[in-house]
């Protein structure tokens, strides 16, 4: 448990520092900056308190805020998906959801792109629909959302291959 | 008494993920005006210190650029003092008189993809930084301070949907507002330019003065291309800027001494 807590607050560190240094700066084509940190929503424990992602979910979107002067559109984005989050898991994993043993290190490869999109595209169209606040500029909104979300899927995927303990 | 606390104990996390996501929504409506994002801002301790020493590193990776910028201004400033050497010397006695005062900031955090962005510097209330102030490069203005701590200040760039700027055509003396439209890093908008004021492409947009933040004739950028509003009764002009906001490093801010005898006035 110890563990599970210390492994937790480094990828909250790690991957806000890297979010507000590295990937906010990248501003493909002008626009397109990716957002891996809610890495930290999707490999969040299943089994443990829905009260404290929502918590922890909300304290990691207003840190990003207080970085990006953004107000409170990550932390909105980020309540948001942590609270469906549950959903998300049902829809994509089925029943090994239903018995809470899902090791997201060994799932099947297939189901975990699913559950990251979809986590990955609610968060953006939130986002982006709260930065941009504008109805007749909808279609922007669906555009960024677009190209963004590509853009974070492949790179969370990247991160997860990459960082996933080798499971024998 | 005993079905609300079960309603409350069963919804917790619906409650809670309410009251957060409301939280969150207020803290974004407050930011779109000027003075309110008091919490959530850049400007305080731990995000400062994180992306000034960030800064520290990344400034190297630029220096070959921003050494030639400083150096096109000190040719700039010498051939000015050379030229005005012999008219300062008769009249000395008023330069106490300077109703505006500059100071240097680097900038720490720069932000153009989003439509609201804001920038950080490295200066504060420890050097009698104040809101309003406005900020500007060798080439041309940047924004207005917003957030101030200790050492830290938020500016809010001319980038940004909330910004509204006082800016005039360089021939004549017609005013308009400068916005921007989200778009284009490189490009800014003026409106309400009337239109019997002769536009033409190529014009160069400066400073009206009129705002007290900054002062007449600081230089924005030239006329792009324009066309007529809906109503057809005055001018919408895109404007280059003369400054890359993509690349900034060594600002000026701009105090106006005179600014709370302006303020004053104008409330009385």
């Amino acid at each position: 448990m110890n563990n599970l807590l210390s492994v937790n607050s480094i990828r909250f560190i790690v991957l806000v520092l890297i979010q507000v240094l590295i990937f906010n700066h990248i501003n493909f084509m002008g626009y397109i900056n990716p957002y891996p940190y809610i890495l930290f929503i999707a490999l969040f424990p299943v089994k443990s308190n829905r009260a404290i992602i929502i918590l922890s979910s909300f304290l990691l979107g207003l840190i990003i805020d207080m970085f990006l002067d953004s107000g409170g559109i990550h932390a909105a984005a980020c309540v948001f998906i942590a609270y469906v989050r549950p959903i998300i898991l049902k829809f994509s994993f089925g029943t090994m959801y239903e018995h809470h043993n899902i090791k997201f290190g060994a799932v099947d490869f297939g189901s975990k792109i699913t559950y990251i999109t979809l986590l990955v595209i609610l968060h953006h169209i939130i986002l982006f629909s709260l930065e941009i606040f504008s109805l007749p500029k909808v279609i922007l909104v669906l555009q960024k959302t677009l190209f963004s979300s590509i853009f974070t899927i492949l790179l969370s995927i990247i991160i997860t291959i990459i960082f996933s303990r080798k499971s024998k | 008494m005993q079905q609300i606390i079960n309603f409350i104990i069963r919804n917790k996390n619906f409650l809670l993920f309410l009251l957060l996501f409301s939280i969150s929504i207020l803290f974004t409506i407050q930011s779109h005006s000027y003075h309110k994002s008091k919490f959530i801002n850049s400007a305080n301790f731990l995000t400062g210190s994180i992306y000034n020493s960030a800064n520290n590193i990344s400034i190297y990776l630029n220096l070959r650029s921003q050494n030639k910028l400083l150096f096109e201004e000190n040719k700039r400033l010498k051939s000015l003092l050379y030229n005005l050497e012999s008219s300062i010397k008769t009249n000395h006695s008023d330069s106490l008189n300077v109703p505006y005062y500059f100071s240097n900031a680097q900038v720490i955090k720069n932000n153009y993809s989003a439509p609201d962005n804001v920038l950080l510097i490295n200066k504060g209330t420890n050097d009698s930084i104040k809101q309003d102030f406005g900020v500007i490069t060798t080439e041309g203005i940047v924004g207005i301070i917003n957030e101030i701590s200790g050492n830290y200040a938020t500016v809010i760039s001319i980038l940004n949907t909330t910004s509204s700027i006082s800016a005039q055509l360089k021939k004549t003396n017609h005013i308009g507002s400068l916005t921007w439209n989200a778009k284009d890093p490189a490009f800014v908008q003026l409106t309400d330019i009337p239109k019997i004021a002769p536009v033409v492409i190529g014009d160069t947009i400066i400073t009206s003065g009129r705002s007290s933040i900054f002062p007449k004739n600081i230089p924005i950028g030239t006329i792009a291309y324009f066309n007529l509003d809906a109503a057809e009764n005055y001018y919408e002009i895109n404007v280059k800027l003369f400054n890359d906001m993509t690349n900034l490093e060594h600002v000026y801010i701009i105090e106006n001494i005179n600014k709370p005898e302006i303020t004053n006035l104008l409330n009385e």
